[in-house]
């Protein structure tokens, strides 16, 4: 399906530099001006956008935004007074056409007032509400330059392995910062390491998930295509960070865009020596020592490696809260919440549902847009043989005729794609939140295994104590071996202890998470009502605009022809 | 129809005219289908109104199939050389099976021009042929049709002049002839190339207009998908967007229907007149074979006849007993040969006519067409900006 594609492309290439040829000798009521090469050279890099990747909502590069007629979000306008043109546009009829279309200077605008808020900046097609806690602060993070750097030989493998750096241009008005603006160098390796801590630290918020590894791809795909799509990814993502009320304040990502040189954030342990290290307490935990979950490690997930112990106890107690006959001894009891998990899921499913009809709808008025500008070409070709060959006076009028129904098809054609591209940036908001509930999962997750770890160790609370009993209820029985018995029960009641204080911590990172989770679902609400109200809106008006357009030209050429009309008709 | 063209006749249409007026009206309705499964097939019904004296007036009724309208086309091809016959539309031998509605409304659409068109011709209404499809009984058509298959529809005189040419063309590329005889008329090969060209524009413009259809049919089905989850999706919202995801689903579903319908119209009020535009060049072309095969007779004739003078001239002087039968041959080769060159200059002239009026009618029929196109997309563009425009002040009623 590509091929075909491409082929069509290069075929509409050679065409629209026929088209670009072409003298449409109407004025254009464009206000470009000569709406013919500007808008033309604009159609190919948004088509070329659109045709090198294969998912038609992906984000639109730099070019086309340079126009401005491609660039306006009305909808952001009106929501601030003091970059809107007329408020009052979209009640009255006829005026979108003209009103919303005309160009204004979207990127100096939303800059100078600094009403950039955090995230949201004219370059991305992220198109979401965020809310700082001030209206004037701003956060705005460009990623570029990318480089090829040697790796400084740690490997054991003779020759160097290259990686590529980023660099990371900051810009900020936040006292939080060291600086108004600076810039750093990272590879994707400190992205990676930048979410898991994030991740570690921030369990039960909606994180941002980080760009994918995409290890395949990095091999199949050219060199320079893939380092330019992980850089506007990174972008991306980092925009979000940055625009998340909590996040943007956290050290990690402090740490991340500022501190020069070596990210001086804990990688991951590799496999290897967490297995190491796994495989040495696994002894000492099965025979009793350091058995208890250490308080500290109790907030975080049971990893692989070091906490096979308690991986293995997690599991089994997560097996038998499935399967086991009896409840466990603590619950997800929070209604609310399972409503809203409900909620969620359906939610999730129809969106991806409607992103994907999204994307049907955005190709279908591409090749709409496409179809009808192969007709006008058709029909000026005829015209110019008509005009050329012609013997009769009726050849030459019907040469004039269909000069007008081309020049109209043109125009039409050019609309279309000027209205796909606005409407692949509005109905993109579908996608990012299709996004977004991967975060979601992330922190419903993050709620589930603190709970499983609760119950782990309510639990072995509870076969403590068992044990502890049946010790001391053993305790008249068995002539001399008391001094053993007696040191049992102690030992077992440090363990007890122990356990106990693992338990408190255990249980408030979990309500600490599950309040995590409940202030993010309201802020997600909040936010998601805007952007879906926002986008809708946006969505519409975009379409009466180009209709209104689109009607004009072809009602004009109605009009010209009202001669042949019959009277059935 | 084509009011024109029937004032352009001898005939007016109008049955409401006087009875004094001469009038040959004609239509092609209700389409059934007859027979089963392969053998099944489409039947019209014929209606003619008309006072003219060799027709059974007011009005007669007669059932045809397509192969009927077929041998009508061949007949008047056969007798009138020269004109440009109105096209049919295709055989499909693929589609017959299926016959959609909008085929067979297409191709009745077709077939009435096709009649009414024949009607409405100077020269082609006068036909026989015309008279006795408009009329004859059911079994004297099929009788007729099943006489005239393509192999044998030539009379024996026709196939030896076949055999001739294929002779002659061979003796020619044999004696280093390779050129067929041609008319060297500057002004004709210029309409030949003209029409050469016009054929492979036109087929272009015709293929894009179809696919024009197409992206209409594509952009309803995909609005109507959209229009659904975006209705399941106001379904998980509560308060103003979830109503508001709703509405908008609805209009997208409605707007899918108009666009349905407008690419109804779109293929009948303007592909189809453009696939009749391509036929019409079409049928030129066959009538430009036909004045090629008639300008070679005329001169191969013209050429034998000379070689006989010639031979006529040498048995007189040798004063030799063949001389009489020599003589006849000859004053019958003449006479073939003066026959022939008037059927060539008659085509001559009916072409240069037929070629007039094909521009005009042309600039007509392209000139509706384009008119029906426009005012329908401005139709359409307009439909979809009310039903938005409807929809905003909703969504201002409950965005934030």
């Amino acid at each position: 399906m590509m091929g075909s594609e491409n082929e069509a492309e290069s075929q509409l290439f050679a065409s629209r530099e026929e088209m670009e040829n072409l003298v449409l000798d109407e004025p254009s009521d464009n206000p470009n001006g000569n709406g013919g090469s500007k808008s033309f050279s604009d159609y190919r890099s948004v088509m070329s956008s659109l045709a090198d990747t294969h998912h038609p909502l992906s984000p639109l590069l730099t070019p086309a935004d340079s126009d401005p007629l491609l660039a306006p979000q009305p909808y952001r306008d009106l929501r601030n007074p003091s970059l809107s043109h007329d408020n009052n546009s979209y009640i009255e009829p006829p005026a979108y056409a003209d009103v919303i279309f005309s160009p204004f200077d979207e990127n100096t605008g939303s800059e100078i007032n600094g009403i950039d808020s955090p995230g949201r900046s004219s370059d991305s097609s992220l198109s979401l509400s965020r809310s700082p806690s001030s209206s004037s602060d701003y956060i705005k993070i460009t990623v570029s330059n990318p480089q090829k750097e040697q790796e400084t030989s740690n490997s054991l493998v003779p020759g160097a392995s290259t990686y590529v750096t980023y660099l990371i241009t900051t810009r900020t008005n936040i006292p939080e910062f060291n600086g108004s603006e600076f810039g750093v160098r990272r590879r994707f390796k400190d992205v990676v390491t930048l979410s898991d801590r994030l991740a570690e630290a921030y369990r039960g918020f909606f994180i941002p998930p980080r760009p994918d590894k995409s290890v395949v791809e990095s091999q199949v795909m050219q060199k320079q295509e893939f380092v330019e799509q992980r850089r506007v990814a990174l972008e991306k993502y980092l925009r979000r960070l940055a625009a998340h009320p909590i996040l943007w304040n956290s050290d990690e990502l402090k740490v991340f865009l500022q501190v020069q040189g070596k990210l001086p954030l804990a990688t991951s342990t590799d496999v290897a020596s967490r297995m190491l290290d796994g495989a040495v307490n696994l002894p000492k935990q099965l025979f009793g020592e350091g058995s208890t979950v250490a308080p500290q490690d109790v907030v975080q997930p049971a990893k692989g490696g070091r906490d096979l112990l308690r991986l293995f106890k997690e599991l089994k107690q997560s097996v038998s809260n499935d399967w086991g006959g009896s409840r466990p001894p603590v619950v997800e009891e929070d209604k609310e919440f399972l409503e809203k998990k409900e909620k969620m899921n359906e939610f999730e499913l129809q969106l991806s549902n409607a992103s994907q009809q999204a994307e049907s709808l955005v190709k279908a008025q591409q090749d709409m847009g496409e179809t009808m500008g192969e007709l006008g070409l058709a029909f000026i070709k005829l015209t110019k043989f008509e005009t050329e060959e012609a013997m009769f006076e009726s050849q030459r009028v019907r040469a004039g005729d269909m000069k007008n129904v081309a020049t109209a098809a043109v125009k039409a054609s050019r609309f279309y794609r000027e209205l796909n591209a606005q409407t692949v940036k509005h109905l993109d908001t579908l996608h990012e939140y299709l996004g977004l509930m991967l975060s979601v999962h992330g922190a419903f997750a993050d709620r589930s295994s603190a709970l499983l770890t609760v119950q782990t160790l309510l639990s072995e609370l509870s076969s403590l104590h068992t044990r502890a009993e049946k010790l001391e209820a053993a305790s008249s029985k068995i002539f001399g071996g008391d001094k053993s018995r007696i040191r049992r029960i102690e030992e077992l009641k440090e363990t007890i202890r122990a356990t106990e204080d693992a338990k408190s911590v255990a249980v408030r990172e979990y309500e600490r998470i599950k309040e995590n989770n409940r202030t993010e679902l309201e802020r997600m609400e909040a936010e998601k009502h805007a952007d879906f109200s926002n986008m809708l809106k946006g969505f519409v008006l975009n379409q009466v605009g180009y209709a209104e357009k689109i009607a004009n030209v072809w009602a004009k050429v109605a009009e010209e022809t009202s001669g042949y009309a019959t009277d059935s008709a | 129809m084509d009011q024109q063209q029937r004032s352009s006749s001898g005939y007016s249409h109008s049955p409401r005219s006087p009875s004094s007026q001469p009038y040959l009206s004609v239509s092609v309705t209700d389409p059934v289908k007859l027979g089963n499964g392969v053998q099944s097939y489409i039947s019209y019904r014929v209606i003619t109104k008309t006072n003219l004296p060799d027709y059974q007036g007011p009005e007669k009724i007669v059932i045809r199939r397509y192969s009927d309208f077929v041998w009508l086309h061949d007949r008047l091809f056969e007798k009138y050389k020269g004109v440009f016959i109105p096209p049919l539309p295709e055989k499909s031998a693929v589609e017959k099976f299926r016959f959609s509605a909008e085929f067979i409304e297409m191709r009745r659409q077709a077939l009435d021009v096709f009649v009414n068109r024949i009607a409405s011709h100077q020269e082609l209404q006068q036909s026989e042929d015309l008279k006795t499809f408009l009329q004859a009984e059911e079994e004297t058509m099929e009788r007729l049709r099943s006489h005239e298959s393509s192999y044998f529809k030539k009379k024996p005189a026709d196939l030896l002049q076949i055999f001739k040419d294929v002779q002659s063309r061979v003796s020619d590329v044999v004696l280093g002839k390779e050129k067929p005889v041609e008319e060297s008329n500057p002004d004709y090969e210029k309409l030949k190339h003209y029409i050469f060209e016009l054929e492979n524009h036109l087929a272009e413009a015709q293929k894009h207009a179809y696919r024009l259809v197409k992206r209409h049919r594509e952009l309803g089905q995909s609005l109507s998908d959209f229009g659904k989850a975006a209705k399941l999706l106001g379904a998980c919202e509560s308060n103003g967007l979830g109503k508001a995801l709703t509405e908008l689903g609805a209009k997208s579903e409605a707007l899918s229907i108009r666009l349905q319908k407008e690419a109804h119209q779109l293929l009948m009020n303007f592909e189809e007149p453009l696939k009749d535009y391509v036929r019409a060049v079409q049928s030129i072309k066959e009538t430009i074979a036909e004045r090629a095969n008639a300008f070679r007779q005329q001169c191969e004739l013209a050429e034998t006849m000379k070689l006989k003078e010639i031979n006529l001239d040498k048995l007189m002087l040798t004063r030799s007993d063949r001389v009489g039968e020599a003589e006849i041959e000859y004053r019958e080769l003449k006479a073939d040969s003066e026959e022939a060159a008037r059927r060539f200059e008659s085509i001559v002239r009916l072409m240069s006519e037929e070629i007039v009026r094909f521009q005009d009618q042309k600039t007509i029929d392209m000139g509706r067409a384009f008119h029906e196109f426009a005012k329908g997309q401005a139709r359409l563009a307009n439909s979809i900006a009310d039903a938005w425009r409807s929809l905003l002040p909703k969504l201002e009623a409950c965005s934030v």
